[in-house]
C-alpha cells in the first residue's frame, strides 16, 4: 500500500506542477494559432507572479492579487502586440525583450516596495489560494477530529478513497480552472466562429482579410487571451503553489510550456498530455534525486533536461513532425 | 531609390533608439525614488573614472564582443541564434578540458589550444540545431533555446559528478595550473611606480576579441563565403538560383556563430575565474542579442555596443554597491535596448522615413 500511496503522491504533485505549464501552454496556443510566436510566456508569468503576490501581500486579498497579475501580464501582451502586430517587428526579438523586462522590473520594483532583496513578504491567510477540499475527502479537519495526522489516515484508507482525497481533492481552485480550460479551449477553437477565424488568421491571414475580418483585431484578441492565461499561471505560482514571489521564480517554466506546445503540435488536448508528462518529470526530479534503475543510475540532471530533449526530437521530425501554423512569425501587411 | 540616406539608417536610428531606452530607464529610476542624474554620475565614475573601472568595463565588453559577433554572423544569414548562452557554456567546458588535462609550458600556447577547444565545443553545440534547421526544418530559435537548457543541465552534471575535485563541495573544476594563467591588464600595463588596472579582470583576451572583430569583418565582406552568407540572408530563393546551397550556408554560418560564442570562454573561464564554475556565462550569451541589434550586425558596431554594455554592467555593479538600486536595473536597460533597436525598430524608422521623404521633396 505504501508504494501505491507514493505513486498517488507523485501524481498529486504532478498535477500541481503541471498546472502553471498547462495555463502557459494554452496561452501560447491561442497566440501561436493566430500567427504570433510568443517566446515571452516566461516573462509574462514572472511579471504576473510578482504583481499577484505584491498586491495580495498589500491588500490581503488573493483575488485582487489575481486581478493585478492578469493586468500586468496583459500590459506585456499589449507591448508584444504593439511591437509585432502594429509595428510589424520581429516577434522573437520582442519576446526576448519582454522576458528581460520582466526579469529586471520584478526585482527592481520588489526591492523598491518591500526592501527584502527582490522578494515579496510571505503570504498567509486570505493572501493565498486555499486548497479546495472535496466532501468526504481526507483533510486537515478529519485529522483534528480523530487526533491522527493526515498521512496516517491516508495510509489507512482504501485505494479509491486515497485517490479521491490525495489526487482529486485538495488543490487550489486555479488547478481546476486550468484543467477546465482544456475543453474550453478546444470548444472555442474548433466549435466557434471566433476559433475558426483565429486558426485561419494563423494559417492564411490574407484570406481572412479578404473575407472582411480584421486580421489586426483577431491577432490582438489572441494575444490578449494569451496575456490573461499567463497572468493566471503566474498568480498560481506565487499565490497557490508557493507563498510569495521570489526572484526568477518561473525558473524556465515558460520555456517548458513552449516545449509542451510544440510537443502537442499546437492542439489543446495534446497540450494537456504534454504538460502532465513534463509535470511528472518535474515531480519525479523533485521527489527522487538520482534514480537507480537496476544498476543504471539516472542523474537528476537528465530529468531536468528531458523535456527539452524530447521537444528537440519531436521538432526534428523523427517521431511525427511538428508543423507550426503557416503564417506564424510573419507580420501581416495588407495588400494595396 | 533609398528612402533614407545610409548614415541615418546606420547611425541615427540606433542613436534614437538608445535615447528612447535611456529616457525610459531614467523614468524607471525616478519611479523607484532615486535620482537618475546622480545614478549616471556614479555609473560613469565607477566604470570609466579609474583604470580599475575600465578594467572591469573592458572585461565585460570582451565577453559581449564575442557573443555579439556570434549573433551578428547568424543575423547575416537571417538566422536567429539565441543559443549563444549554451554555446558559451560548452566553450567553457572545452577550455577547462584543455587547461586541466594537458600540461602546458606557456600561456601563449595554452591560449591557442584553449581557443581551439572553446571554438570546437561551441561550434559542436550549435551544430545539432544547425543540422536540424537545414535538413529537417526545425525552427532554429526553438532548438537553440532548448539547447541552452540542455547545456545547463549537462554542465551541471559534468561539474557535480565528473569534474569536481575529490573532497570539494563546490560544483566547480579544480583551479587551472599557474602556467595557463593569462596576462591581465595589470601585469601588461603597470610600471614599477604606477600600478594600473589593479585587481581588474581585463586580460589579453580583449585583444583576441578585437582580432575576432577584424576577422569577422573580413569574412563577411571580403570573402566568397561571406558573400554567400549575406546573399542567403537577403533572399533564399535568389541564393539557390545563384547556386548557393542553403544547407551548407546554414550549417557553416551556425558553426562560425557557435565557435564565436564559445570563444567567450577564454575570457571568463581562462582569463578571469581560472576554473570552470556553474553559471559562468552570467547571461552574456543573451546580451549578445542586444549588442548585435544595437551594433547593426557590423563588427565595428558590435565593438562599440559591447563597450557600452560593458560600461552598463560595471556601472550597474557600482550602483548596486553604493545605492539601493539593484543590479537588475541593467537587465531592464538591456530589455529596453532590445525592444527599441529590435522589436520596435519600425516605430522609430517609419516616422524618420517620412521625415526624410518630406525633406527631399522640399529640396527638389
Amino acid at each position: 500500500m505504501d508504494m501505491f500511496l507514493t505513486l498517488i503522491q507523485v501524481l498529486d504533485s504532478t498535477v500541481r506542477l503541471a498546472t502553471p505549464l498547462l495555463l502557459a501552454c494554452l496561452a501560447g496556443l491561442y497566440s501561436e494559432r493566430a500567427g504570433i510566436f510568443d517566446i515571452g510566456l516566461e516573462g509574462k508569468m514572472l511579471m504576473a507572479a510578482f504583481f499577484s503576490a505584491a498586491i495580495a501581500a498589500v491588500t490581503g486579498s488573493v483575488w485582487l492579487g489575481l486581478l493585478a497579475g492578469i493586468a500586468s501580464s496583459l500590459v506585456l501582451s499589449g507591448l508584444h502586440g504593439l511591437a509585432s502586430i502594429t509595428f510589424r517587428g520581429n516577434q522573437l526579438i520582442s519576446g526576448v525583450a519582454i522576458n528581460f523586462l520582466a526579469s529586471g522590473l520584478t526585482v527592481l520594483i520588489a526591492q523598491s516596495w518591500f526592501k527584502q532583496g527582490g522578494r515579496t513578504p510571505s503570504l498567509f491567510g486570505g493572501g493565498r489560494f486555499e486548497s479546495a477540499e472535496f466532501p468526504y475527502a481526507i483533510g486537515p479537519e478529519d485529522a483534528e477530529l480523530t487526533g491522527q495526522p493526515v498521512s496516517e489516515l491516508m495510509s489507512d484508507a482504501n485505494s479509491f478513497h486515497m485517490v479521491y482525497s490525495e489526487l482529486l481533492s485538495g488543490h487550489s481552485i486555479l488547478v481546476y480552472v486550468a484543467f477546465l480550460m482544456v475543453p474550453a479551449t478546444w470548444w472555442v477553437l474548433y466549435r466557434t466562429r471566433f476559433g475558426l477565424r483565429l486558426r485561419a488568421v494563423g494559417e492564411n491571414p490574407a484570406a481572412v482579410d479578404t473575407a472582411g475580418v480584421s486580421v489586426v483585431g483577431l491577432r490582438f484578441a489572441a494575444v490578449a487571451i494569451c496575456g490573461v492565461l499567463c497572468g493566471i499561471a503566474g498568480a498560481y505560482l506565487a499565490t497557490a503553489l508557493q507563498a510569495g514571489f521570489v526572484k526568477e521564480m518561473t525558473a524556465g517554466r515558460g520555456f517548458i510550456a513552449l516545449a509542451a506546445l510544440i510537443f502537442a503540435k499546437w492542439r489543446p488536448w495534446h497540450a494537456m498530455g504534454a504538460c502532465l508528462l513534463f509535470g511528472l518529470l518535474q515531480a519525479i526530479a523533485l521527489r527522487f534525486q538520482n534514480i537507480d534503475l537496476g544498476g543504471v543510475v539516472i542523474p537528476v540532471q537528465v530529468m531536468d533536461a528531458l523535456p527539452y530533449i524530447l521537444t528537440v526530437v519531436i521538432l526534428a521530425g523523427f517521431v511525427g513532425k511538428a508543423i507550426p501554423p503557416r503564417a506564424g512569425g510573419e507580420p501581416y501587411v495588407k495588400e494595396r | 531609390m533609398e528612402k533614407m540616406p545610409k548614415w541615418a539608417d546606420v547611425v541615427l536610428i540606433p542613436l534614437i533608439s538608445l535615447l528612447l531606452a535611456t529616457i525610459l530607464s531614467a523614468l524607471v529610476i525616478l519611479a523607484i525614488g532615486e535620482d537618475p542624474v546622480a545614478a549616471v554620475n556614479l555609473m560613469v565614475t565607477g566604470a570609466l573614472g579609474s583604470t580599475y573601472g575600465w578594467g572591469y568595463t573592458l572585461y565585460y565588453a570582451t565577453n559581449f564582443i564575442f557573443t555579439g559577433l556570434a549573433v551578428s554572423v547568424a543575423f547575416h544569414a537571417r538566422l536567429f541564434n539565441i543559443g549563444g548562452e549554451g554555446q558559451a557554456m560548452l566553450g567553457g567546458l572545452g577550455v577547462a578540458m584543455v587547461c586541466l588535462y594537458v600540461p602546458w609550458p606557456h600561456w601563449s600556447i595554452a591560449l591557442l589550444a584553449a581557443s581551439a577547444g572553446a571554438m570546437l565545443f561551441g561550434a559542436a553545440w550549435a551544430a545539432i540545431p544547425a543540422y536540424l534547421q537545414a535538413k529537417r526544418g526545425s525552427h532554429i530559435v526553438i532548438t537553440t533555446i532548448m539547447f541552452n537548457f540542455i547545456a545547463a543541465a549537462f554542465l551541471n552534471y559534468m561539474l557535480v559528478n565528473v569534474m569536481r575535485p575529490q573532497g570539494s563541495q563546490d560544483p566547480a573544476t579544480a583551479r587551472f595550473p599557474e602556467a595557463v594563467h593569462l596576462p591581465t591588464f595589470q601585469s601588461m600595463f603597470s610600471t614599477a611606480e604606477n600600478v594600473m588596472f589593479r585587481g581588474a579582470p581585463a586580460n589579453i583576451s580583449f585583444f583576441v576579441a578585437i582580432l575576432a572583430c577584424l576577422v569577422v569583418w573580413a569574412l563577411i565582406w571580403r570573402t566568397r563565403l561571406g558573400y554567400e552568407i549575406r546573399a542567403y540572408g537577403h533572399s533564399e530563393t535568389g541564393a539557390v538560383y545563384a547556386g548557393i546551397s542553403p544547407v551548407r550556408i546554414t550549417i557553416v554560418t551556425m558553426l562560425i556563430s557557435g565557435a564565436l560564442a564559445g570563444m567567450m570562454a577564454i575570457n571568463n573561464v581562462m582569463g578571469e575565474a581560472e576554473r570552470l564554475v556553474l553559471n559562468s556565462t552570467e547571461g552574456a550569451g543573451f546580451i549578445g542579442i542586444a549588442v548585435a541589434l544595437m551594433g547593426r550586425s557590423h563588427p565595428f558596431g558590435v565593438f562599440l555596443a559591447a563597450i557600452l554594455f560593458g560600461f552598463l554592467y560595471q556601472g550597474g555593479a557600482e550602483l548596486a554597491l553604493w545605492t539601493s538600486i539593484p543590479r537588475e536595473l541593467i537587465v531592464v536597460i538591456q530589455a529596453l535596448v532590445i525592444l527599441f533597436t529590435g522589436a520596435l525598430d519600425n516605430m522609430v524608422r517609419m516616422p524618420l522615413e517620412k521625415l526624410f521623404l518630406m525633406l527631399r521633396r522640399g529640396s527638389a
